[in-house]
């Protein structure tokens, strides 16, 4: 789960790490109300989560709250690379003498944490990594032992900071650690930290990712989450329990096991090129249980995305029978057409692994004329694709 | 030999007491696993009885491994439970944890594998992982054993279900080990591990190789392949059509920016020569035409 920028500096606050302290408004009036509480220069900022707002003109000086109100009247709506900016943030203008960047993040391959600082803050650091590796300090952190005064001091000297601002660095560079640790973050980034023209180290941005896997330790979580750029189906499935992501395409998929189902919507979009670009639309995993509600939840959502025009169960029955399996889809359809929401739509099955000839054979008697058996998985992607076409 | 798991690993179950400890135990049982200890705090004295065996439950690892020469653990516990079962079962110098859970903190699993990796003595496989299966050998984790029988593939793979479905492909010809190696951004044994462990398994022909999108560990594999493995590999991505920047179910498996494609980590593989299919069922032909020529 990434957050907004103001969501990542009241994090910063609560630990320590200064920052400025501004306000979240969600029309231009409330911006210039802010600007008259703050005083003096301040600066609006699209809240969306995405990169580069400053180039898409999401971030705006303002000398006066008139200034402030027009700024934000700007702002507000912008889609900035598809997010559109529903809030601004509000801050006091920073005197800024020098930028600079510090994270910490996850570094996968080599599954410990990562710290980064640069004296050269400000622009994009994907950017300053490719054209200038050698400004970007890159340190390991042991996530036995975490970051205590020496590593930071470490990193602090790997970058390069001088004496001026060494002491003040190394503090942010430990409160920062205290959010990356507490937060259970998978990111803490700071672009631009600056010192002001007064000499004091401010985070002047934010970014936070928290990992929605430690959400049972971290109640704080739930006010933090915001569905307003949620796609709606993938809402109801979350809900639902259901591992739901919503695509382009045309193709409902329902698979088990979360490779299975990126193969398969790799396997119906190649099948689909021969039926007019025929596409999945949609990841949905069920698991390893497939019971009858889970599969009737799953095909609800599916069809409640009115680009479906067919839909393939691809299952590889392994801890579970596909007999198990075969029931849950033909009681699923039942369960629909109890509700007044029958299916409508053709759905191909392709069974396999344990049990297949007996999950079969239920499809075949259950006798549902919209049901089709497919036996290999490429086989049942082309059929799909098919049926797709012909309902387009 | 097999890889990591043979027909003289004497395993013990962390959460053997829960649901799915109890299940797959049974499962476990009956694919040739030998079960010697169960582990559930709190639990010590009591028995579990599955396919005809008592299988004493220990209070800890360390009591467990001392009574039983337990020398694997599969672990069935909950996520916030996780962490600690994993650091008692490095505190009892056991040399092979398979951790079977899905759903635990990256923190926590970044220490326990740094914890694992300072101790100098135990190998963790997963977590968020199916485990490992040698074939009519032993069984640790959740694969199904009657899928395939004892052969001279290799298999490593990220996801469950492709691995159950590509033993289920070459079932004919069956595997010396397959590797659920998980889905997590932080796991324990990686592609290359179990590389260089089939490399040297005499008992090991040729090898398949199941990839999925996030992160770089196929782009770290093809380069390992190039330099250090000299059987076969035939190789498999998942993810093509996944959008950037959503989980894709499995919590690593994400594109971010430009990183972590399905089409990066196919290329760098059939760089360095590795056959890769564009369907699971045309990376199952691949290798059985390696396997039927030789």
């Amino acid at each position: 789960m990434d957050l907004y920028e103001y969501q990542a500096k009241d994090l910063f606050a609560q630990h320590g790490v200064p920052t400025q302290s501004g306000e979240v408004v969600h029309t231009p009036q409330h911006a210039k109300e802010a600007a008259e509480r703050i005083g003096g220069l301040v600066v609006v900022k699209a809240q969306v989560k995405v990169g580069g707002r400053g180039k898409a003109g999401g971030v705006k000086l303002a000398k006066t709250p008139q200034e402030a109100y027009d700024v934000a009247h700007d702002i507000l709506g912008l889609d900035i690379k598809g997010h559109i900016v529903h809030q601004v943030l509000v801050n006091p203008a920073a005197d800024i003498a020098e930028e600079y960047y510090v994270s910490y993040l996850l570094d996968r391959a080599n599954r410990t944490f990562l710290a980064m600082a640069s004296k050269e803050g400000g622009m994009e650091i994907e950017q300053l990594a490719v054209e200038r590796p050698e400004a970007l300090a890159k340190v390991a952190v042991d996530a036995v032992v975490g970051v205590d005064r020496a590593k930071a001091e470490e990193i602090c000297d790997a970058a390069g900071f001088d004496d001026s601002v060494r002491e003040q660095i190394i503090l942010v560079l430990e409160k920062l650690w205290d959010v990356f640790v507490k937060s259970d973050a998978t990111l803490v980034e700071v672009n631009p930290l600056v010192k002001t023209l007064t000499g004091e180290v401010v985070a002047l941005d934010g970014k936070v990712s928290l990992d929605e896997n430690a959400d049972f330790r971290h109640p704080e979580y739930e006010a933090l989450a915001d569905f307003t750029e949620t796609d709606p189906l993938e809402l109801k499935a979350k809900e639902k329990n259901l591992n739901y992501v919503k695509l382009s395409g045309s193709v409902g998929i329902i698979g088990n096991g979360a490779g299975l189902v990126m193969s398969t919507l790799d396997v119906v979009a190649y099948a689909g090129e021969e039926f007019g670009g025929q596409k999945p639309a949609n990841f949905l995993d069920i698991g390893g249980g497939a019971s009858a509600q889970v599969m009737a939840d799953g095909l609800e959502i599916i069809l409640g995305d009115s680009e479906v025009k067919s839909v393939l169960v691809n299952v590889f029955g392994g801890i579970t029978a596909c007999d198990a399996v075969a029931n849950g889809i033909v009681q699923a359809l039942q369960m629909l057409a109890d509700k007044g929401e029958p299916v409508t739509k053709p759905l191909v099955v392709r069974l396999d692994g344990n049990n297949a000839d007996l999950g079969r054979q239920i499809l075949h008697d259950a006798g549902n004329p919209l049901v089709e058996l497919v036996d290999t998985m490429d086989g049942a992607a082309r059929r799909v694709a098919e049926l797709a076409a012909q309902g387009a | 030999m097999a890889i990591f798991l043979t027909e003289d690993s004497k395993i013990l179950v962390q959460g053997i007491t829960g649901s799915e400890g109890t299940k797959h135990t049974i499962r476990m049982l009956s694919s040739h696993a030998n079960i010697v200890a169960g582990v559930t705090p709190g639990k010590g004295g009591q028995t579990v009885t599955a396919e005809g065996r008592d299988i004493p439950v220990f209070g800890s690892c360390q009591e467990a491994v001392a009574a039983t020469g337990a020398d694997v653990s599969v672990v069935f516990v909950p996520p916030r439970f996780a962490k600690a079962a994993v650091v008692e079962a490095v505190d009892a110098a056991i040399p092979l944890v398979v951790v079977i859970t899905e759903g635990i903190p990256v923190h926590d699993t970044a220490a326990f594998y740094q914890y694992a990796a300072d101790s100098g003595t135990t190998r963790i496989i997963g977590p968020n992982c199916p485990g490992l299966i040698s074939p009519g050998k032993s069984n640790a984790g959740i694969i199904p054993g009657t899928i395939t029988k004892t052969g001279r593939i290799g298999l490593v793979s990220k996801s469950g279900t492709l691995t159950y479905q590509m033993m289920y492909e070459l079932r004919d010809l069956g595997f010396s080990s397959a590797v659920g190696i998980g889905g997590d951004p932080v796991i324990g044994t990686t592609h290359i591990d179990c590389l260089a462990a089939f490399e040297a398994d005499a008992e090991t022909d040729a090898i398949v190789m199941i990839g999925e999108i996030g992160g770089d560990a196929e782009e770290r594999a093809a380069a390992y392949i190039k330099d250090h493995v000299t059987k076969p590999v035939v190789g498999y991505v998942a993810g093509f059509t996944a959008p950037e920047g959503k989980t894709m179910g499995h919590a690593g498996a994400i594109v971010s920016g430009s990183s972590g494609t399905a089409q990066a980590k196919k290329e760098a593989l059939e760089a360095v020569g590795v056959k890769v299919g564009k369907t699971p069922s045309e990376t199952a032909r691949l290798m059985r035409e390696i396997i039927e020529a030789k």
